[in-house]
């Protein structure tokens, strides 16, 4: 129970929610919600991971992860943007997909035996700042570096750039943005297929760095819905989502670490001596993502701040309305 | 005016066929993937046929399987209507559940038929309660009600976990070793009468039944009335005078209820007690997430639903005959859902697009180019059904 070390491993498991929620953002904010984040995530983590095995190349198992997620969110796009059906329904559909074809390609493969994985490393001279230093620079995998630079330039990409303006503006009024000869079915294929790349990324950031190996579902463990969660906490800012991330990761962690000791702030722990009770622990992220989302939803309320105004709503051409 | 009638009756014909053409569609895929695994897909879907349909012992392990798919459809037909998502069908029917069971293990010395029906009612009331909050968040908090459902669900299984284990344990097993996360067996008494030799239960008939309640609830009750009509237009239902919070909640509550229903019936008609592998799933095989695609097949109908969970059930009693017959991974049944999934909800876009088309006919025979048919950005959010 060092706090250090919880928070030091929380940024470590938050950077595979950081990576699929700002996926999520890109493809929330060109209007097209894709519920598929889990299915996506899995079948990232399994290619990774088996790629990793037969090849001993893990950033060839990092690529092929971020393809295979990609291709599979262009289902959704398909369903979605080219048929105009229900993303809610498409987007659960892509979940069982995904999840299917992950447990059948991946079976077997939690035999395998240890792979090489992605390095970790500390950064020299930034250990040395106090607090942050060992929390943040210290023995990480390079994953959650590649974390630390991503956050800063998806938010100078959606905001300060033109092909930033231009994924707002499909999201916000695709009408608009048409007659302004942006692409709007092109533009919402590709932050689909960013979103997927994303969720595919952070699949295999959880089977070749955090959590190394397969586990079926296990693996990740219905943090592709955390992540759907924490897009809306974030108001669709990946600044946001960075704090979300890296605070849902110490929690998990915590959950873990608080189930060890044999006392707990000079009290005996009753999580140790009932190891029953930890399934209360485990309701904890859970219940803490519908608390954020109660806050989240409050706050966009107050501040006239929202989802995309299209999220949800197909675009088509000549068609009155959004 | 003969032939149009005609048309009508055609286009309706090919609307009821389109999910089937899907499912086609979806299991031509599945036999592309079979084919990868180094399987003959004829052999495969023949195992399949017979498994759900070969015996009559099949077809009632069909019906049975159904059941739940069609309870939790029917809480669907009433969400979805509402334009309320709920995904939370898996933590409704494993409270439901929860709740039904520790009747059953506490009242041992009441008649089987009360002990039957008030645990049928705290079924109804577990799920009630799990599908009541999440409707709450999202009426009076705007809390996505997708978001919160699945986080249910969740929080659900770590609780019927803590339960199993812990307070609920059946008592000889609490002092083995093994420690199975297990409730002792329900009495003989209590448990739901069967049609000989199979295991088809009564639920099914009750399922039945009540998909006709529900299509009565919906279609000629002022209650369904509110909630189909929050459900096509919020704003023009408040200024009607309708409280669109509170049918927000009901609906969602009333969905969680159905959910809750089929728990109770799982334990008290097929498996008499309640065990735990750790998942959702383990106990309710997926029903309260295939519920939403069987009810979605049904085009949102409770009486559309019947014929629609039959077909899922049938799918997935086939499915598990299939993968003894020729060796597939079990999880091949989930990749085919997800397709079945997919492909309904494509030809959805051919039924909306024929839909259209019949509007501008009708205004134009009519000569009346106001009626501008709906928008379909709104018609396809959760409006599948007409």
């Amino acid at each position: 129970m060092d706090l250090i070390i919880i928070l030091q491993a929380g940024v470590a498991s938050g950077t595979v929610l950081l990576f699929a929620t700002i996926g999520e953002i890109f493809a929330e904010r060109s209007g097209v919600m894709n519920l598929g984040v889990e299915g996506m995530m899995l079948l990232g983590a399994m290619s990774a991971f088996s790629v990793a095995v037969s090849t001993g190349n893990p950033w060839l198992g990092l690529l092929v992860a971020m393809l295979a997620a990609g291709l599979l969110s262009q289902i959704h796009a398909f369903i979605t943007i080219t048929l105009q059906a229900d993303q809610v329904v498409s987007g659960l559909a892509l979940t069982f997909l995904g999840t299917g074809i992950s447990l059948v390609l991946g079976e077997g493969l939690s035999k395998a035996g240890a792979i090489s994985l992605l390095p970790n490393f500390s950064i020299p001279l930034l250990t040395k700042i106090p607090l942050i230093g060992p929390i943040f620079f210290t023995n990480q995998s390079i994953m959650v570096y590649i974390g630390y630079l991503f956050v800063p330039l998806s938010w100078y990409y959606i905001n300060r750039t033109r092909p930033g303006m231009h994924l707002r503006a499909v999201g916000e009024h695709p009408a608009a943005a048409d007659t302004l000869g942006i692409n709007v079915y092109g533009t919402r294929y590709f932050y689909v297929f960013v979103g997927g790349v994303l969720a595919g990324l952070a699949g295999a950031t959880i089977s070749l760095a955090i959590s190394p190996g397969w586990f079926s579902e296990l693996t990740t463990a219905g943090q592709g819905w955390i992540a759907v969660g924490l897009v809306i906490f974030a108001q669709w800012d990946p600044v946001r989502a960075m704090f979300g991330s890296y605070a849902f990761g110490a929690l998990r962690r915590l959950i873990l670490d608080i189930q060890g000791p044999l006392t707990l702030f000079g009290f005996s722990n009753p999580f140790y001596y009932n190891p029953y009770w930890g399934f209360f622990l485990q309701m904890l992220p859970y219940a803490f993502t519908i608390i954020v989302l109660v806050i989240g939803s409050r706050e966009a309320v107050r501040k006239r701040l929202g989802a995309p105004a299209a999220l949800g709503l197909p675009y088509i051409r000549g068609e009155r309305g959004l | 005016m003969q032939k149009f009638f005609k048309q009508e009756w055609m286009s309706r014909l090919i609307d009821v066929m389109l999910p089937i053409f899907a499912t086609l569609a979806a299991l031509g895929v599945g036999a592309v993937m079979l084919i990868l695994l180094n399987v003959n897909p004829f052999e495969a879907y023949g195992a399949m046929l017979e498994g759900a349909f070969g015996s009559a012992n099949s077809i009632a392990e069909t019906l049975v399987k159904a059941t739940p798919l069609l309870l939790v459809g029917l809480g669907i037909c009433i969400s979805f209507r509402g334009s309320v998502i709920n995904i939370g069908g898996e933590g409704q029917m494993i409270v439901g559940a929860l709740l039904a069971t520790q009747m059953g293990l506490v009242f041992t010395d009441l008649p089987g038929w009360f002990v039957i029906v008030l645990a049928m009612l705290m079924g109804f009331i577990g799920g009630a309660i799990w599908g009541g909050i999440p409707g709450y968040l999202k009426a009076y908090f705007g809390v996505n009600e997708i978001l919160s459902t699945v986080m249910m669900n969740a929080i659900a299984v770590q609780l019927m976990n803590f339960l199993l284990r812990g307070p609920m344990i059946d008592p000889s097993q609490a002092q083995l070793d093994s420690k199975i996360p297990q409730t002792a067996r329900l009495l003989e008494a209590f448990r739901l009468p069967r049609w000989m030799p199979t295991r088809l239960h009564l639920g099914f008939l009750l399922a039945v039944i009540l998909a006709f309640l529900v299509y009565i609830l919906l279609w000629r009750t002022t209650l369904g009335y509110r909630i189909r009509a929050v459900g096509k237009n919020p704003d023009a239902a408040r200024y009607a005078g309708i409280n669109v919070k509170r049918q927000v909640v009901l609906a969602l509550l009333l969905s969680g209820a159905f959910a809750g229903l089929a728990g109770a019936i799982q334990v008290y008609g097929v498996n008499y007690r309640m065990i735990t592998d750790g998942s959702a799933s383990g106990f309710t095989g997926s029903a309260g997430f295939n519920g939403i695609v069987a009810a979605l097949f049904g085009q949102l109908h409770p009486i559309g639903t019947i014929p629609a969970s039959i077909l899922f059930g049938a799918l997935l009693v086939g499915a598990n005959k299939m993968q003894r017959v020729v060796q597939v991974p079990s999880a091949l049944v989930i990749a085919l859902n997800g397709l079945v999934v997919v492909f309904v909800v494509s030809s959805d876009y051919w039924r909306r697009k024929r839909q259209r088309r019949r509007l501008a006919q009708a205004s134009m025979d009519e000569g009346d180019d106001s009626s501008q048919p709906e928008s379909p950005g709104q018609t396809s959010q959760t409006e599948v059904g007409s």
